[in-house]
């Protein structure tokens, strides 16, 4: 077990300084660096939102609506207020994660696909408001946010993400999630607060959005209310159905494939979006339970691998 | 122990429980019987907690928990086995039985009683670390008590535990209802198996579309023509 967790922190580092390091000298070229860092916020949303739809069992579509909320909030705090980059950061989480503890405490608290109504309904009425607020810029958005992200800041919280609702989900805690979503009634027979719960886990989940959403405007340095629609919140559920309802490391991958899929097909403009509905088809029909299913993909697995699959 | 007084549940416009009132004492089994879309776990759910009443009261142990919050009334020794897919199927037994201690705080009480439900079910030992949706339905029933008996109740609400089960597991599992019972837990059972539920129980009362049409001894029940013509396919 130690040993497990010191090869882990290893790999960790040896992950980051690699990276930092072909960066540093021009081998990942600057065209490529955007996906690099689409792929942690992409990666920050999909694990945050795998808590509350893939653990949780809460359908959630309005996922952008809060990466909003953080981008803005952190927007004005660095660029308008003159604030340093972290604190602008974590504000935006906070935001985030009080306009969570609202949506979810009225919707959550009826079965029934009231929170699927109630987020898609965020998504758009945030979009609405903030093309109507002049000092954020309307529909052009904030333009020439300083340029924050940088790979540590980002690897900083994708791993901050990772860890904490790694950590959350095996917890007493994320055991009473998993209950709530593998039987809401038997949870409640238990004495669990499933209300609690299922908004706890969406108001954490809306926080790391929030995150997502403060490093993304802090590297694409414009951010418009058109950034964040619906399209954004799909894809990231997308990547969550893709690596597998409840699983962590399913999310991370399916997130780094989506990225790379979205470079790959940029070029074919709206016929992106019908490859994208072909494959999400195909998975569904030939692997219902996504890449992972519920399970994780371990070191285990990499040596099994290596060892030509004996075990 | 347990005392209903002549509730109403609605559901909408739908009126689920008509004017329904039952009575389980110390140490009894009790059984509520009745066709599909009686109002069985309609009835159960209400005296969890999870549906509250139009009007009528609720009693526990002398306490009025009529509008008493879902988990108080866990905590005060009531606790209830749903009905269909009743355990949690992404955590292991262990975790299932965890969960089912979620409200108590102390830890050596929890092992112990763990210890009591390895011990009435053995099969559940032998899979400690298995996720729970692999077993089998027999084993998942088990599971699903042995998840309720870890909060110690002091009454135990059974939501058709035979559901879905072949004739010799219902056998075993309603022997083992009875042993729960001899061992000091009063028991309401809910059931459609008639048959099987009158046998083990000391009295029981009939729910036809959500009124209470008969009630007394199991004995003199199965014996009574109305409801072995309408019940036990007699
Ligand atoms: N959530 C619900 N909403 C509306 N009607 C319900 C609901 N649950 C049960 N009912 C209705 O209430 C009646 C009793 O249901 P139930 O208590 O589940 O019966 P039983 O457990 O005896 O089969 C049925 O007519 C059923 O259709
Ligand atoms: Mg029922």
């Amino acid at each position: 077990m130690k040993h497990k967790n010191i090869l882990i922190g290893i790999l960790l580092i040896a992950l980051y300084l690699a990276v930092y390091a072909a960066i540093g000298t021009g081998l990942i070229a600057p065209y490529y660096q955007v996906n690099l860092y689409l792929m942690g916020i992409n990666i920050i949303a999909a694990v945050s939102l795998n808590l509350i739809v893939g653990f949780t069992g809460q359908l959630a579509l309005g996922h952008a609506g809060f990466m909003a909320v953080g981008a803005y909030v952190s927007a004005v705090l660095t660029l308008k207020l003159g604030q340093p980059f972290l604190p602008a950061i974590l504000a935006g989480a906070v935001c985030a994660f009080v306009i969570g503890i609202i949506i979810g405490l009225p919707t959550l608290r009826l079965t029934g696909d009231y929170l699927a109504i109630a987020t898609l309904g965020f998504g758009e009425i945030i979009r609405g408001l903030l093309v109507n607020i002049d000092y954020v810029g309307g529909a052009a958005g904030i333009n020439g946010i300083p340029k924050l992200t940088n790979w540590t800041w980002l690897y900083l919280f994708t791993l901050l993400t990772v860890f904490s609702i790694k950590n959350f989900v095996n917890s007493t805690h994320g055991r009473a999630c998993i209950a709530i979503r593998d039987n809401e009634l038997a949870a409640e027979t238990m004495g669990i607060n499933t209300t609690y719960y299922k908004v706890l886990a969406f108001s954490i989940g809306a926080f790391f959005a929030g995150i997502a959403g403060a490093l993304y405007a802090h590297y694409f340095f414009l951010i418009q209310p058109a950034t964040f629609s619906f399209m954004k919140s799909f894809d990231a559920l997308v990547m969550v159905v893709f690596g597998g309802l409840g699983s962590i490391t399913g999310s991370i991958i399916a997130a780094m494939a989506v990225t790379f899929m979205n470079a790959a097909l940029i070029n074919f403009g709206s016929l992106r979006m019908i490859i994208y509905a072909l494959l999400l088809v195909i998975i569904m029909v030939f692997r219902p339970q996504g890449l992972m299913g519920t399970k994780e993909f371990t070191l285990k697995h990499l040596f099994r691998v290596k060892e030509g699959g004996s075990s | 122990m347990l005392r209903v007084e002549n509730i109403d549940v609605y559901y909408g416009a739908i009126h689920a429980l008509k004017d329904f009132s039952l009575e389980v004492e110390e140490g009894e089994i009790v059984t509520l019987i009745g066709a599909n879309g009686a109002g069985k776990s309609t009835s159960l759910k209400t005296i969890s907690g999870l549906i509250r009443p139009k009007n009528g009261i609720i009693t526990f142990n002398g306490h009025n928990i009529t509008q008493t919050p879902a988990q108080e009334i866990v905590r005060m020794g009531l606790s209830q086995v749903p009905e269909g897919r009743r355990i949690f199927a992404n955590l292991s037994v262990l975790e299932n039985l965890e969960m089912g201690a979620y409200l108590r705080q102390d830890k050596r009480g929890i092992k112990q009683t763990l210890e009591k439900v390895f011990d009435r079910f053995p099969r559940l030992r032998e899979r400690i670390h298995q996720q729970a949706g692999t077993l089998s339905g027999g084993e998942q029933q088990m599971l699903a008590i042995g998840r309720a008996l870890m909060s110690q109740p002091k009454l135990l609400l059974l939501d058709e535990p035979s559901m879905g089960l072949a004739p010799i597991l219902v056998k075993e599992i309603f022997s083992i209802i009875k042993e729960i019972n001899e061992a000091g837990t009063t028991i309401l059972l809910v059931e459609q198996n008639a048959n099987m539920a009158l046998s083990v129980a000391h009295r029981a009362y009939v729910l036809e579309t959500g009124r209470i049409v008969s009630s007394g001894a199991a004995k003199e029940l199965a014996e009574s023509e109305q409801i072995k013509k309408a019940y036990l396919g007699g």
